[in-house]
């Protein structure tokens, strides 16, 4: 597995072969609060890089959850959606969102790695 | 006009709060637990909240103000005891609510505690209909906090002697440091609280000696999750200028001699409404599902007509599910009515619910 990407709207990418594991940043965990409440996009369902590929609420408020590549949805993370307070637990980890066969491997090139995107975090945070 | 700080803004940055713009002041969102804790250890233990935002109005005057006070508030002020609160409202000549409130009745006069972002409409509304004859006082010097949760009694009674014999939606006066300060039973979440008035250069201290007890600090985010459990409304959403007290099933807090006699401003509408010309009411809403209907989601009937509209809705930590309040049309809102809940483009099937979703527990 690669190391994770990073991108601006707070979604980690992990690439395995062509497909791209999706989730949200610890960081966007940590801003949203308590998550009650996940939707995700529907198995083979083609999103576009940047498009919205899911909902996250937290008590506060809802926000879209977008995905940083282009491609075919082939799974999604059933476990998150029956308990969404996992999404607070482990973001970077078993709480990943879904996982997208991409169709261009450079649409990962313009994104952040580990130290870029923290810094941008710790920039964007207030 | 720059954004206001209550008297604890450095003791809540010291806690760790997170803070948000709400009615002109920073407040506390949450503090680093987070908002599903906070709300817990409101319900198991006791949270402390400052609610020093809202105004805390004090009005001078004998039995001529209880009568002209009862042409603005619907509620028995002539029968009222000392010490005795009530919850009540102002309301405009359409019957629509321009703040909702708690009233008390002191020594020398009576105690009004306001909304902190209607305060200042409120004391003018009040003012105008008083005339000059009595002394009103818009208290900046007093802050206010509530102290909220089953362990709230046994705590707060080791620093105030004699608090635990106050009955719910009773106060009196007490002293801490050789200071008055004014405590009521009450609150906004629930559960058995109180709510306590105390000078500004007091409240720190005071603050600090009930979280070395344990007491957490509790923010906004829990604040409203908690009263929402509870059933309870928050004005600017669930009522507003334009519903009435009766539409907004709040019919308990009209004394019945004032819902028979009248004589207040906005009684056309509350006797209309009483007397079969009421279209809709406010009701509890069950989502089946997870998901989170908030304020502006419509509500449709299984025949997927319009009726109504969420203004309140979130995930209830206490009761483990959504949870939401809203007006329907009256023969949708008995409890049990199948209905529909429209999110983001999507229907979804929901119940219609008695409030409140989660049980109080009050000291009678």
């Amino acid at each position: 597995m690669s190391d994770k990407k990073y991108s601006k709207k707070h979604e980690w990418v992990s690439l395995e072969g062509d497909v791209a594991t999706v989730g949200i940043t610890k960081h966007a965990s940590e801003m949203l609060g308590d998550v009650v409440f996940v939707e995700l996009p529907d198995k083979g369902k083609n999103v576009e890089k940047e498009g919205q590929a899911g909902v996250v609420e937290s008590t506060k408020a809802a926000s879209d959850v977008y995905t940083p590549v282009t491609g075919e949805i082939t799974e999604t993370n059933q476990s998150i959606v029956d308990d969404p307070a996992a999404v607070n637990k482990d973001p970077e980890g078993a709480s990943w969102f879904f996982k997208v066969k991409i169709k261009n491997k450079s649409e990962l090139d313009e994104l952040m790695n580990k130290a870029d995107y923290e810094k941008f975090a710790k920039e964007n945070s207030n | 006009m720059g954004t206001q700080k209550t008297a604890l803004y450095d003791y809540h940055k010291s806690l760790g709060a997170k803070f948000v713009p709400f009615a002109g002041y920073e407040m506390p969102v949450q503090y680093s637990s987070g908002i599903v804790e906070e709300h817990k250890v409101t319900r198991s233990n006791a949270g402390l909240f400052d609610v020093s935002h809202m105004g805390q109005l004090l009005i001078e005057g004998n039995e001529n103000l209880a009568t002209e006070l009862e042409k603005i508030i619907p509620t028995d002020l002539k029968k009222i005891k000392l010490n005795q609160s009530k919850y009540s409202f102002l309301m405009n000549e359409q019957g629509g609510i321009y703040d909702d409130l708690i009233i008390t009745k002191v020594e020398k006069g009576f105690i009004i505690i306001l909304n902190a972002a209607c305060k200042n409409n409120d004391f003018k509304i009040i003012k105008n209909a008083l005339g000059s004859k009595f002394q009103l006082t818009l208290c900046k010097n007093l802050s206010l906090v509530a102290l909220q949760g089953p362990k709230s009694s046994e705590i707060l009674e080791k620093t105030i002697n004699g608090i635990s014999s106050l009955k719910f939606m009773n106060g009196n006066k007490f002293s801490y440091n050789d200071k008055d300060i004014y405590i009521t039973r009450s609150g906004y979440t629930g559960e058995d609280g109180f709510e306590i008035s105390i000078p500004n250069q007091l409240v720190e201290d005071f603050a600090k000696k009930l979280i070395v007890q344990g007491v957490k600090p509790i923010g906004l985010g829990a604040r409203d999750t908690l009263r929402l459990e509870a059933g309870l409304c928050l004005y600017g959403h669930d009522i507003n200028e334009s519903t009435s007290p009766i539409e907004a099933n709040l019919k308990w807090a009209i004394s019945k001699r004032r819902r028979e006699e009248g004589g207040f401003v906005g009684y056309n509408k509350i006797k209309s409404d009483m007397n079969g010309s009421l279209a809709r009411l406010r009701v509890g809403v069950n989502p089946e599902g997870k998901i989170i209907a908030r304020e502006g989601v419509k509500i449709f009937s299984k025949d997927n007509e319009e009726i109504g509209l969420v203004t309140s809705g979130t995930f209830g930590p206490s009761v483990n599910r959504s949870i939401a309040m809203g007006y329907v049309k009256l023969n949708f809102s008995k409890p049990g009515t199948k209905v529909l809940l429209e999110v983001r483009g999507k229907k979804y099937e929901a119940n219609i619910s008695e409030l409140p979703f989660y049980k109080k527990n009050y000291v009678r």
